[in-house]
């Protein structure tokens, strides 16, 4: 099944359940929207249950907010991630805030969901991971995954919660064909071991998984054996699995799209060596993003990003260098 | 009718003034801290909208100690959020601009300029979508009216066609500068104008603010679409306790105090035979009491464990309605 839809199953199943459940964003009804994750849903359910907004992010998010407060569900798409920053003031004031200042008083069950990361050649403004910024607010749970399955069950998850969540997808997973297949008791908060290995924990999430998995293999042949955990959850992040998986390989690698400061790798690889430190055979290893913003051109574009190539070729020459 | 009404509309315009005056007091105390913005002088406009709407929701700025009094807030809870207690409305972790109540359908208290409007918005649409029909009041400052929630909120509360009243209390000044300095509009209610039903109101008198916001309550529910309502008004008091608002004249502070909204009720409301000295009197010795009662209270509730900074970020629950 696509990525797309088995996120679109998931909206459609809970549309279905639960009349609470609305959708809203732009191009999101009539138009199927602008990935095609809502097709279908504005034939079903209508105007009133999958609506149109105007280009106004700031109220998507923030009309949203109003609608939760009232006890519905409402699933808002943001387009795409660079477009979120309109969306901020809602989504960090007010999203993530108004329970706590209420004291508890207010509960908002709603999703905010959008794709990010880099496609092909869209250039600077379209072409961004912004994970570390939600991540970093407290009263938000961010949620992504790699795969079909994964995405059906997070969405239906994140709808369920009663509290504000901020789910992550990548424009390049939308039409990546996966194997779909339903689990019992799907807890996104847990993080999953892709791959069992020995010599080196990689963590990763959403997109880059599959190049880690790839790079992965071509390891195996090198004689390194790579047990590789995807978080579902970035806030919060399942450490305990990192760091039991951390104490039999002794070795860590994380492995992300965004810009190597002030990401995930920073905060997973920081939290390792606080408390994992005489654990380690070697300082943990960050691959991920250049310092720049992405590029055009398809050639510097793919060199400013890690790929399948560039993972395997930092982390072999990473293990040499650290006793493998 | 008129007789009721004003003795209530005198109840909680002077309950609100006499709880602010004491607030201040206790802030320079050192009881409160923080952002303290006071309604002093605005009173007409808080307490006419609020009795003016009725049933529904409210969605409020800031500036929001007398909209709650007159929504049915305990004086006591807010007074003891105003002390930070965890016996305050929101525990303490809200403070003066954050008041909410859901039980009395009042959601705040937001100290993001404008921040709140497409809140209003959205909630009306799930009112409607719910079959309610009872609107929501959102109510916002001159400065929130330049910025892009604004304008994104009346579009949407007129494509959507959705029981919103917009009240704007243009006091002239968003913190230290005057509006007509940045704004391209003097009349504020032109700029809802083409989108909706808008006009201006006196929001010193409370009966002309009530009046108005009971019409716009009835085009509400009869129509189930926006209204916009611009009440002039006036604050005495600077921006916050950190600002003395003296970028205004005395003369123009003036004026305004010659029309104090509570004077001119009593006044009125004494020519009229509504209310007798003696009423009001009694009133005010009332007033004072509710006062001495909630400081009492908040002086000696308890301040949070510190087990709270940890409580109310995540419900931590999944709904079980979808399977
Ligand atoms: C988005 C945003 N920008 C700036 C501020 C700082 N600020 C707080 S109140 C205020 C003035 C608002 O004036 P107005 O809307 O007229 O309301 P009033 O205080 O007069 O009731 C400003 C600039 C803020 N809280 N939010």
């Amino acid at each position: 099944m696509l990525y797309r839809d088995a996120i679109n199953l998931a909206l459609d199943h809970a549309m279905q359940v639960d009349p609470r459940v609305i959708i809203l964003g732009e191009d999101v009804g009539f138009y199927g929207g602008n990935y095609k994750v809502t097709d279908g849903l504005f034939a079903k359910y209508g105007e009133k249950r999958v609506i149109d907004t105007p280009i106004a992010e700031n109220s998507i998010v923030g009309t949203a907010i109003g609608m939760a407060m009232m006890g519905l569900r409402p699933v808002a798409e943001i387009m795409t991630a660079n477009f979120s920053m309109l969306a901020m003031d809602q989504i960090v004031n007010n999203m993530a805030k108004l329970r706590y200042m209420s004291g508890g008083k207010i509960a908002l069950p709603m999703v905010v969901r959008m794709p990010q990361g880099v496609g092909r050649q869209l250039a600077a403004q379209h072409s961004q991971s912004l994970e570390h910024m939600f991540a970093s607010i407290p009263g938000l749970y961010v949620f992504c995954s790699s795969d079909a399955t994964g995405a059906y069950h997070t969405t239906l998850y994140a709808i369920r919660l009663d509290d504000p969540v901020i789910l992550l997808e990548h424009v390049l997973l939308y039409p990546m064909d996966f194997e779909f297949y339903k689990v019992e008791n799907f807890d996104p908060f847990k993080a999953r071991i892709l791959r069992e290995g020995k010599d080196i924990t990689v963590v990763s999430y959403l997109k880059m998984v599959h190049d880690v998995l790839r790079a992965c293999e071509n390891l195996e042949k090198d004689g390194i054996s790579c047990e590789v955990i995807e978080l579902i959850s970035l806030r919060p992040i399942d450490f305990e699995t990192i760091y039991s998986s951390v104490k039999k390989t002794k070795r860590l690698v994380v492995v992300y799209e965004a810009p190597k400061s002030f990401g995930l790798g920073a905060e997973i690889s920081a939290r390792v060596c606080e408390e994992m430190f005489y654990f380690l055979d070697a300082p943990p290893l960050r691959i991920a993003g250049e310092e720049v913003p992405i590029p055009y051109n398809r050639k510097l574009e793919l060199s400013a990003i890690p790929t399948q190539e560039s993972i395997y070729r930092q982390m072999l020459s990473w293990g040499k260098g650290h006793g493998l | 009718m008129s007789q009721s009404l004003a003795e209530k509309f005198y109840f909680y315009m002077k309950l609100g003034r006499e709880l602010e005056i004491r607030a201040k007091e206790e802030y320079t105390k050192g009881n409160i801290g923080g952002f303290l913005h006071l309604d002093i002088g605005q009173e007409a406009v808080s307490v006419g909208a609020v009795f003016g709407f009725g049933k529904g929701d409210l969605f409020c700025p800031y500036r929001e100690h007398v909209l709650a009094l007159a929504r049915g807030m305990d004086p006591k809870l807010i007074m003891a959020e105003l002390f930070g207690k965890i016996t305050g409305v929101s525990k303490g972790k809200g403070g003066s601009m954050h008041l909410y109540e859901p039980k009395l359908d009042f959601y705040g208290g937001n100290a993001i300029v404008g921040a709140h409007l497409p809140h209003a918005v959205g909630a009306a649409y799930a009112r409607k979508y719910m079959g309610e029909k009872a609107g929501v009041l959102a109510i916002f400052g001159d400065g929130a009216t330049n910025g892009g929630s604004f304008f994104e909120s009346i579009n949407l509360a007129v494509v959507w066609e959705v029981p919103v009243l917009f009240l704007c209390e243009n006091n002239f000044y968003a913190i230290g500068t005057r509006i007509d300095r940045v704004s391209a509009f003097r009349d504020i209610y032109l700029k809802a104008k083409d989108y909706m039903p808008a006009l201006q109101v006196d929001g010193m008198d409370v009966f002309a603010v009530y009046e108005a916001v009971v019409n716009a309550k009835k085009y509400l529910e009869d129509y189930g679409k926006p209204y916009f309502i611009e009440a002039i008004t006036y604050r005495y008091e600077g921006h916050s306790m950190a600002d003395k608002g003296d970028y205004r004249s005395p003369r123009e502070i003036e004026t305004f105090r010659k029309k104090d909204p509570i004077e001119n009720l009593k006044n009125k409301a004494m020519q009229m035979g509504w209310l007798t000295p003696e009423q009001i009197r009694m009133m005010d010795e009332k007033i004072a009491q509710i006062i001495e009662e909630a400081v009492e209270f908040a002086l000696n509730s308890p301040e949070p464990d510190l087990e709270e900074l940890y409580k109310d970020i995540y419900c931590g629950v999944c709904a079980d309605v979808i399977p």
